[in-house]
């Protein structure tokens, strides 16, 4: 299912922390967004998995607005693995994944064979069958990744909401995650610190900074020198991967670039 | 690390070892129940208290006399009011360490027994001389007490919007502190001697004035409150991993969070006024369970209330017979037990 953000701002403590943005997520298609610190990645996808409500715009799934549909009805079709950490609760890892049942179930409703064999089928996915009885606490950080992405996948959702699902994981472990997206072709909206990995993984590339869109379109249309040093202040070089021929970023790590001051900046007095 | 740990994917799976658990937990409750009937001051034996009970539960002509008196109306009455307590707190302790995502916070962190005390010692002390003290003022003032903090803390808690856990927290701590300070000053203005040392047993928390007509209200209280946590037990589960992991898997993080304390507040309530503030159970019930077979509410709820319930049985009963010559608050006993097994826990944790 397509995804529509129409448009919408968010206001946080007074301040709009998105304004005006607007991007599609088509069919299957993977959407990144990137873009610096606090500029409202994770904002933007908190309004499409519900936890923020827009103060302006609408998020569309197919045609209907997420906010007229009810929670559980959503979260059957949006799954989101946000960045946050559960603590210490005394799950096992298949207790994890079977939350993704949790909008699927009415109170005081068992487990049915479906629930048993989708939660069994999104393990195997993620290759973790094996660890299906270990404590999720005890996983390293990109085993607990996968367990969360085969809840995600335990909600058989039509929309993939995920926010820097490779934060802090080791190279091998950040590649196996992304290899596993690119496998599933589904409507997919990804925030990514690694620019190269976006470059990599995603068909278009949404470019958030303060707040506002700035560019979006395929990651070599977008992913261009100059605006990386406006968005991001850095000297960079995009060039071809020799190995798979997507563009790749060579930063230069000597120097910053400083953002040239914008054509429009407001003058203060 | 335990051998069944170690021995990966072929320990039994904790769905089949709740259910053990939950069977031996039932046999205990009885065991536990017979027990706490036979002990005491006159040493009643188990088969006579079975008699007893069977003429009364049939209907048939009941043996008068002491026996019967002390059973029937004494002993029975108290001993399922702390299954009916302790079923109670190890089902609110659950519910608080999901609603601050902390496993070991207390079900008295969010201030609601301080207002009971309050209400319970106010009734006490500028009651007294009333003949009204100890009969139905205390439990319905403590009940009110118990209102009035939770309208307190709610109130603080929602300002911001999220109900967050840390702001719930902080409030109910303060309300705590505030309302604590008036329950030490009025205890400070007791009359005599006798009056402060009914304060101190009460505040210390008590299954003394246990009688049959007590039970109705804190048993469907009890049976409501599962009722409704039981039904929000994947939710629980959900709010564990986060409110973000929560929206996305179709819970209102806030709503349910409202619920909960409210689920919890009036259950503290009721139980604070039938027992006074029995410290601990509701800390470390939910803590040993979740040890034994992990966080799934849906098993957890339930064997806190039966571990909760066969442990106070259990305490009360030490509480009664332990001293020839005096009865030891039940809190002291919880916090005696308590303290050093909260203790082990934490050592535990480190280690892993």
């Amino acid at each position: 299912m397509r995804i529509t953000v129409e448009d919408i701002t968010v206001t946080l403590g007074g301040r709009d922390v998105l304004s005006d943005v607007g991007l599609i997520a088509a069919e299957g298609e993977i959407a990144g967004l990137v873009g610096p610190n606090g500029s409202g990645k994770s904002t933007l996808l908190r309004t499409v998995y519900r936890h923020l409500r827009p103060h302006a715009g609408r998020v569309l799934l197919a045609d209907r607005d997420v906010r007229s549909m009810a929670p559980a009805q959503a979260a059957r079709h949006i799954a989101a693995l946000p960045q946050e950490r559960g603590s210490d609760f005394e799950f096992t890892v298949r207790e994890v994944v079977a939350m993704g049942r949790t909008p699927f179930k009415r109170a005081f409703g068992g487990d049915d064979e479906r629930d048993h064999a989708t939660v069994a089928e999104a393990l195997e996915r993620v290759g973790l069958q094996a660890y299906a009885e270990h404590r999720f606490a005890e996983l390293s950080g990109g085993e607990r990744q996968r367990v969360l992405l085969a809840r995600a996948f335990a909600q058989q959702p039509d929309v993939l909401v995920l926010d820097e699902p490779t934060n802090h994981l080791d190279v091998q472990h950040q590649v196996e995650l992304l290899a596993l997206l690119r496998e599933q072709r589904r409507t997919t909206l990804i925030s990514l610190h690694d620019l190269n990995a976006a470059a990599s993984l995603c068909d278009r590339l949404h470019v958030l900074h303060d707040g506002a869109l700035v560019a979006s379109g395929t990651p070599l249309e977008v992913l261009t020198p100059d605006l990386l040093a406006m968005v991001f202040g850095v000297r960079a070089a995009v060039v071809e991967h020799p190995l798979t021929g997507d563009p790749l970023i060579a930063f230069d790590h000597r120097k910053t670039m400083p953002a040239p001051p914008a054509e429009e900046s407001p003058v203060t007095v | 690390m335990t051998a069944a740990t170690a021995a990966t994917g072929r320990r039994p799976t904790r769905t089949a070892r709740a259910g053990l658990v939950a069977s031996a937990l039932s046999l205990a409750l009885v065991l536990a129940l017979t027990l706490a009937v036979s002990l005491g001051a006159v040493d009643i034996p188990v088969r006579e208290v079975w008699t007893v009970v069977g003429h009364r539960l049939t209907g048939s002509a009941p043996e008068a006399g002491t026996r019967d008196l002390i059973v029937w109306q004494l002993r029975v009455p108290r001993a399922l009011l702390a299954a009916i307590v302790g079923a109670g707190l190890g089902l609110v302790g659950t519910a608080v360490q999901a609603l601050v995502r902390n496993p070991l916070a207390d079900p008295y962190l969010l201030g609601i027994s301080s207002g009971a005390s309050l209400g319970a010692v106010a009734v006490i002390v500028l009651g007294a001389g009333t003949g009204f003290a100890f009969g139905f003022g205390v439990p319905a003032a403590a009940f009110a007490g118990a209102l009035a903090s939770f309208a307190l803390v709610w109130a603080i808690a929602r300002r911001g919007g999220g109900f967050a856990p840390m702001r719930l927290v902080l409030a109910g701590v303060a309300i705590g502190q505030f309302l604590s300070g008036f329950t030490s000053f009025l205890i400070l203005q007791a009359g005599d001697e006798q009056q402060t040392r009914g304060v101190l047993f009460w505040l210390m928390g008590s299954l003394g004035a246990a009688t049959w007509d007590q039970l109705a209200v804190p048993a469907a209280a009890v049976a409501l409150g599962w009722l409704a946590l039981q039904g929000r037990a994947r939710h629980l589960n959900a709010l564990l991993m986060g409110d973000e992991t929560a929206a996305g898997l179709g819970v209102d993080p806030s709503r349910l969070r409202r619920e909960l304390f409210a689920v919890t507040s009036l259950l503290t309530g009721v139980l604070v006024a039938v027992s006074g503030a029995i410290g601990f159970v509701g800390l470390l019930v939910p803590h040993v369970c979740r040890l034994v077979v992990g966080g799934d509410h849906r098993r957890l709820l339930p064997l806190s209330a039966l571990t909760g319930a066969v442990l106070l049985v259990a305490v009360d009963t030490v509480a009664r017979t332990a001293l020839d010559t005096q009865e030891l608050p039940i809190g002291v006993v919880t916090a005696v037990i308590g303290a050093p097994v909260l203790l082990y826990l934490l050592d535990r944790k480190l280690e892993r």
